[in-house]
């Protein structure tokens, strides 16, 4: 065996490993408990493939790559320790850069064959360069756009931006890009094929930001879903450009996680892909806003608090606005009060809660609130009749009953956490606009309802106060 | 929702098929397997290094099997630790970055480009698993005192 037949071995025997390795790190993400060797094993599996990447007899200049490897550490220490409220953004800022990793690979792959050796460029590995570089570009600007909208960045529009033959042109600008990546595919290097390729990278880019205006942030948790599935696809599309079998399985696995996470968040609103992503959700219904239709009943913290004492049982519904406002702390201390005086209290977590998925979990369990509490809906739901009092912290569309009989609402049709079936309703909200997705909750004018308005964090803290105060109320 | 993975599939599948005469048996270890399968197609193309499509489409179907099997299991809770670990891991297109950026007789221009992918590359490995493992370290049980996992 010559040394180079010995090194191919070792390299393709450590991309075998990190597969392995791989596939258990996700498999160890099904529990808590044994999630944290997820980690472990993914960082075995990422630095397996980094040295046998690394070692190969092609890879001759080194110095530039341990720049960027340099480089990406100082920027990435960072950016892992961003607030969890931030975490949002910071997923669709790394979808971003996953995407112009494998838009950029792409690109300089084919341009290199372009100019010294078009036989490389066979129709199937055009078919993967086009695929790669289509996906890996418009994740990269459509990422970014979610990324700044997720930071309410001012010149970025929070709310979906519409304007007419919309969705026509968009769908019109990537097909226009699939068939010149066609005509590509199968002249890769006529005199004007460099050209059409970088025609093809700035559809690719146009497309990604144009896909991205129309949706607003009540879809958020679909959309950073959807690109998380794109960018696995990119990496897949790379492997089969590279004849690399572990970039397609790991590519595949990334597609394949970020596809279930989109269709569990389309389920959960009750909607298809396409509508998340040509829908333009909540646009007719944020003009007539503010009209309101019934009569708030707000109530004192003091009143709030009592209602609070004399539950048994409290369930307590967060959303946006309980991230928004940081409330996970006070949240917590609420929920130690309530809990020395024997009421039982839970969380009732929708799956569209949030900017992402996940995201209300992860703020009440930084908040040290045991993951054994965190309910979801359905398992919930059974018990709301139970409920003394359902306490809504900055949550909107996903306790609205109109989703369950009102067929001219948006939401009509997405499960909802039953709030309303609870014995009281307290609801802490920020102002009197509607909420996210500009729909009225027909939830707060109910009888049983009361109001408590204000940021979520200074309400919550009000709570506590009183619920903690000189020997209590009573 | 297996469906769309299919889709994937087959439309590599279908790449893979226009271009079946070129593979010539370059790649040592399944050639055997594919040139049974492509013996009487017609083998002009074969000049070019040719790529093992068939045996990459089928890598690629049967690990989106696996992934779906294995992410449908991943609890509720973890979601967005989820999607973050798995940034991390789809950023195994540093191995790409790699070979482009140290490739041993690339123009100038392409390895700038290896390494600026090279460098988003690394940030999203870094950052996906440092905070992955910062956020599974909040989740905790019951007992008091914390005590999550380790």
């Amino acid at each position: 065996m010559s040394y180079a037949d010995a090194i191919h071995a070792v390299v393709q025997l450590s991309y075998v490993v990190a597969t392995v390795l791989f596939v258990f790190s996700l498999h160890w993400m099904n529990d808590p408990k044994t999630a944290g060797r997820a980690v472990s094993a993914g960082v075995a599996a990422m630095a397996l493939a980094v040295v046998a990447t690394w070692i190969q007899p092609e890879v001759a200049h080194h110095l530039w790559i341990v720049v960027a490897i340099v480089a990406g550490f100082a920027v990435g220490v960072p950016l892992s320790r961003v607030p969890l409220t931030a975490v949002p953004q910071r997923t669709a800022l790394s979808h971003a850069f996953g995407g112009l990793a494998a838009g950029l690979v792409g690109s300089a792959e084919y341009f290199m064959w372009l100019q010294r050796d078009p036989s490389h460029l066979s129709q199937f590995r055009m078919c993967a360069i086009v695929a790669e570089v289509i996906l890996g570009f418009v994740t990269f600007t459509g990422s970014l756009m979610a990324a700044g909208k997720l930071q309410e960045i001012k010149w970025i529009p929070q709310r979906p931006v519409t304007y007419p033959l919309q969705n026509v042109g968009n769908i019109g600008l990537l097909a226009l890009a699939a068939v010149l990546g066609l005509v590509l595919v199968l002249y890769p290097a006529e005199p004007w094929s460099a050209a059409a390729f970088a025609l093809i990278i700035v559809m690719a880019i146009s497309f990604g930001v144009l896909l991205i205006i129309p949706i607003g942030g009540a879809d958020m948790p679909t959309v950073i879903s959807i690109l998380n599935a794109y960018a696995g696809l990119s990496a897949v599309a790379m492997g089969f450009v590279l004849d690399n079998k572990l970039l397609i399985t790991a590519g595949a696995l990334d597609g394949s996680s970020g596809l279930i996470l989109s269709i569990i968040m389309c389920k959960a609103m009750n909607r298809s892909f396409a509508n998340v992503l040509f829908g333009a959700f909540g646009q007719t219904q944020a003009v007539q806003g503010e009209a309101g239709q019934g009569v708030y009943k707000a109530e004192t913290v003091e009143g709030a608090a009592q209602m609070l004492e004399m539950a048994s049982l409290v369930v307590i519904i967060p959303g946006y606005g309980m991230a928004v406002a940081q409330a996970q702390h006070k949240v917590r201390e609420l929920y130690d009060q309530l809990r020395q005086r024997g009421i039982a209290v839970k969380f009732a977590i929708h799956p569209v809660a949030g900017r992402m998925p996940g995201h209300m979990n992860v703020l009440l369990a930084e908040a040290d609130i045991p993951y054994t509490d965190l309910l979801e809906m359905d398992e919930i739901n059974s018990d709301m009749p139970q409920a003394d009092v359902a306490l809504v912290i900055g949550a909107n569309d996903v306790v609205n009953p109109a989703a369950r009989h009102d067929k001219s609402s948006p939401i009509f049709g997405m499960p909802i956490i039953d709030a309303d079936k609870a014995k009281t309703v307290l609801a802490i909200k920020r102002s009197k606009s509607p909420g996210f997705a500009g729909i009225d909750n027909e939830l707060y004018f109910d009888d049983k309802t009361w109001m408590l308005f204000g940021d979520a964090k200074n309400v919550v803290g009000e709570l506590v106060k009183q619920l903690s105060g000189p020997s209590g109320m009573h | 929702m297996a469906a769309i993975g299919l889709t994937a599939a087959l439309v590599f599948a279908a790449a893979a098929w226009a271009e079946a005469p070129a593979v010539d048996g370059a790649i040592v270890d399944t050639a055997p397997l594919a040139g049974t399968a492509l013996d009487t197609a017609d083998t002009a193309a074969a000049h070019a290094p040719s790529l093992d499509y068939w045996s990459m489409v089928f890598v690629f179907l049967l690990a989106t099997f696996v992934g779906l099997g294995v992410i449908r299991r991943v609890s509720r809770l973890l979601y967005t630790p989820l999607m973050s670990l798995t940034n991390a891991i789809s950023a195994i297109a540093v191995v790409g970055a790699i070979l482009v950026t140290g490739g041993e007789d690339h123009p100038l221009a392409i390895r700038m480009m290896g390494a600026v992918a090279l460098f988003a590359s690394m940030t999203n490995i870094v950052s996906g698993f440092l905070i992955t493992n910062r956020m599974l370290g909040m989740f905790k049980t019951n007992r008091p005192g914390g005590g999550g996992q380790a």
